[in-house]
């Protein structure tokens, strides 16, 4: 049988301008002219990638961020062309990066199920045929005479979900979708992904979430600095992953790449202090402004090498940053609950409000914790059965 | 499962030339993308579809009391001066709203377009379609003023040139329209200079004065560079005959028309691979 995808030494660069300006303005093209055009550097965002897909197969993309993922999805679903090698595909690709594309406010339940569907790939025909299925899945029945400008967030995301997981093209690519929702809703995505991957169709998945990729996924690949570093077996491919990701631990974080943003951060730095259960995590932070700024704070996630992210931290709820050219200094110390051994990497907001993100910045530095939380327990702790293992105690034994 | 599929290719080559057996594959998408602009267009407000009708009345009766007087003395091609002016802004204003929109609209879908494949030309051409709708409405009204003003119409002329002026001004306005798409995404100043272009372009269009009011041959012929002129002028036959008509102009800007056409399609297909990466 022939394979339903063949990646064939596809690579992307982009050219970045060293003054980091994302698009030209036509002041820039004039004055241009009268002056050396501008240091280009190339970056290969994807770099010779070649494997092959067999019907039927689910495979997991993994990789840290700015890997190449979203990159070669991007390829594979036509939205941006590759700079040079080829795709051939051998059935209809639908491509699933985002949920609810083609969403408007103004539109009602009904409305919105037609745009999307249509916009995803679906004949009207199609949507017609699972109009009730998808009504039944979103749990929206009564809302679809509704705008959509009146749903909760959450009813416009099980909407969304609804026509997407009733498309049925033979190649389904996901992006991290499932990384919003609650975790109810998520299980349902899961389990209709399954069955889906059940039902003979080929998926391509890329996700953070390694568990997923690992009970979703039957192969897996790798990807590193834009190139395939592993590719088989999905549980050999997470471990190299995870033993990637645990070897290139870094407590040091300084910015590289230029930033439009108000307020960055320019370096972090941490350090991990005390001993199990009761171990703290002091955070160095240098921030830039140059321009006026609204009051800012920040944010912290804390994800696992599974990329699951176990906890958040808020040192402060109000926006307390004020603005001043040049660099501040904050320091800022986390209590940490009782974790399991594991490598765990930060990923830091900074911003004036929920809705004005100033900069943030991945995975950027890690922490790693080799200690049992439980003390003279033999047996090895692991993340199997979650991340934290809170103080808890018998109350009550009665004989 | 399946028997063997047809193979496609994904690379970097990519074509100039429109692909019409996929536009068609896509056809239902033209329809969803401009039901949904129509739906919205007139959402939310009191007098919905009667927006339609009213703009066009209100810019006739407006300028009917402003330039109508002045120019008392011109000759209108025979026509009441509303007739007339009605008969220029119907174009003009499928042109201008068409031009206005499709301009923009690759930057109010940049979410869409960042995020799913379908080709691309659809977003310009489904902006043109909602104007199309406008004009469908505009259009009765028009035909409304005519039986008003008891103006004669020529049957046989208007069987030959209104279709002729159709064709003028959808080559003239879809060939801008992409092309000032295309360029949007990549010189966000189009966002400014778009609005302040079809101000000017109103004026240099036989809209409120007849063309034949020019004198100097050379402005004339420089005129006659905008599409718009052809499309109006053919659409003024049959109401008033072609004793006035200047065939060399009128040439002019019908190859002007196919011109801005193949330029503004072969543009869009240029760049619009790179779309999502500068959107």
């Amino acid at each position: 049988m022939k394979p339903i995808l063949e990646i064939e030494h596809v690579s992307k660069r982009f050219r970045l301008q060293h003054q980091g300006v994302a698009y030209l303005s036509l002041r820039d093209r004039i004055t241009n002219l009268f002056k050396s055009s501008d240091v280009m550097e190339d970056f290969w965002a994807v770099n010779d990638i070649s494997f092959q897909v067999q019907p039927g197969e689910s495979i997991g993309i993994i990789g840290r961020n700015g890997a190449g993922k979203s990159t070669l999805l991007k390829i594979l679903s036509r939205i941006t062309p590759p700079t040079s090698g080829r795709i051939v595909s051998r059935g209809r690709i639908a491509s699933l990066l985002e949920v609810g594309t083609g969403f408007h406010q103004e539109l009602n339940g009904r409305e919105n199920i037609y745009m999307n569907g249509s916009i995803l790939g679906m004949k009207k025909a199609e949507i017609d045929k699972h109009f009730d299925e998808i009504v039944d899945f979103s749990g929206t029945e009564n809302f679809l005479d509704t705008p959509l400008k009146h749903y909760s967030s959450g009813m416009q995301l099980r909407l969304a979900f609804a026509v997407a997981a009733h498309l049925e093209p033979e190649i389904l690519i996901i992006d991290e979708v499932l990384a919003v929702g609650d975790a109810e809703f998520q299980r349902k995505c899961l389990k209709k992904m399954e069955d889906v991957s059940k039902g003979g169709r080929t998926i391509l998945f890329v996700s953070h979430n390694l568990v997923a990729v690992g009970n979703l996924c039957t192969r897996g690949v790798l990807l590193k600095s834009g190139r395939v570093m592993a590719e088989g077996d999905v549980k050999d491919v997470i471990r190299a992953y995870q033993m990637d990701f645990e070897m290139n631990q870094n407590t040091v974080w300084q910015r590289t790449t230029a930033t439009r943003a108000p307020l960055w951060f320019e370096s972090i730095k941490i350090q991990l202090n005390g001993d199990q259960p009761a171990m703290t995590l002091t955070i160095d932070l240098a921030l830039r402004s140059e321009k006026k700024h609204n009051k800012g704070f920040l944010a912290f996630d804390i994800i696992n090498s599974l990329g699951v992210t176990v906890m958040q931290a808020i040192p402060r709820i109000d926006p307390f940053i004020e603005y001043q050219s040049g660099l501040q200094n904050l320091e800022i110390g986390i209590d940490l609950p009782p974790l399991v051994p594991d490598t765990y990497s930060l990923t830091l907001w900074l911003g004036a409000h929920n809705n004005e993100t100033f900069d943030m910045v991945s995975n950027a530095v890690m922490f790693e914790i080799n200690e049992t939380p439980t003390k003279g327990r033999t047996f090895p702790h692991t993340y199997d059965h979650g991340s934290i293992v809170p103080p808890s105690s018998v109350l009550k034994y009665t004989k | 499962m399946q028997a063997q599929q047809k193979e496609n290719i994904i690379s970097s080559d990519r074509s100039v030339i429109l692909n019409l057996s996929e536009l068609w594959s896509y056809r239902e998408l033209f329809y969803f993308f401009t039901w949904r602009e129509v739906k919205v267009k007139y959402k939310q407000t009191a007098l919905g579809v009667i927006w339609v009708v009213l703009q066009p009345l209100i810019m006739v009766t407006i300028f009917s009391f402003f330039f109508g007087n002045a120019l008392k003395n011109d000759n209108f091609l025979g026509l009441p001066y509303p007739v007339f002016v009605f008969s220029g802004l119907l174009l003009w204003n499928f042109f201008s709203s068409s031009v206005n929109s499709a301009g923009n609209s690759m930057l109010t879908n940049a979410p869409i377009i960042k995020k799913i494949y379908f080709p691309r030309i659809i977003i310009p051409v489904s902006a043109l379609l909602v104007s199309g709708v406008d004009f469908i409405v505009a259009f009765v009204a028009f035909v409304a003023t005519l039986i008003y003003y008891q103006v004669h119409v020529d049957l046989l002329a208007l069987i030959i040139f209104w279709p002729l002026a159709m064709v003028f001004l959808l080559l003239g306005t879809l060939g801008i329209s992409c092309g000032l798409a295309a360029l949007n995404v990549k010189y966000r100043d189009f966002r400014y200079i778009i609005p302040f272009g079809l101000q000017i372009a109103l004026f240099v269009s036989p809209v409120i004065y007849p063309a034949s009011n020019i004198s100097t041959p050379w402005v004339g012929y420089v005129l006659a560079l905008n599409p718009m002129y052809a499309a109006i002028n053919f659409f003024r036959v049959p109401l008033t005959g072609m004793s006035e008509m200047n065939f060399a102009l009128m040439m002019i800007s019908s190859v002007s028309a196919i011109l801005f056409l193949v330029l503004g399609i072969y543009y869009f297909k240029k760049t619009e691979a790179f779309f999502a990466d500068i959107a």
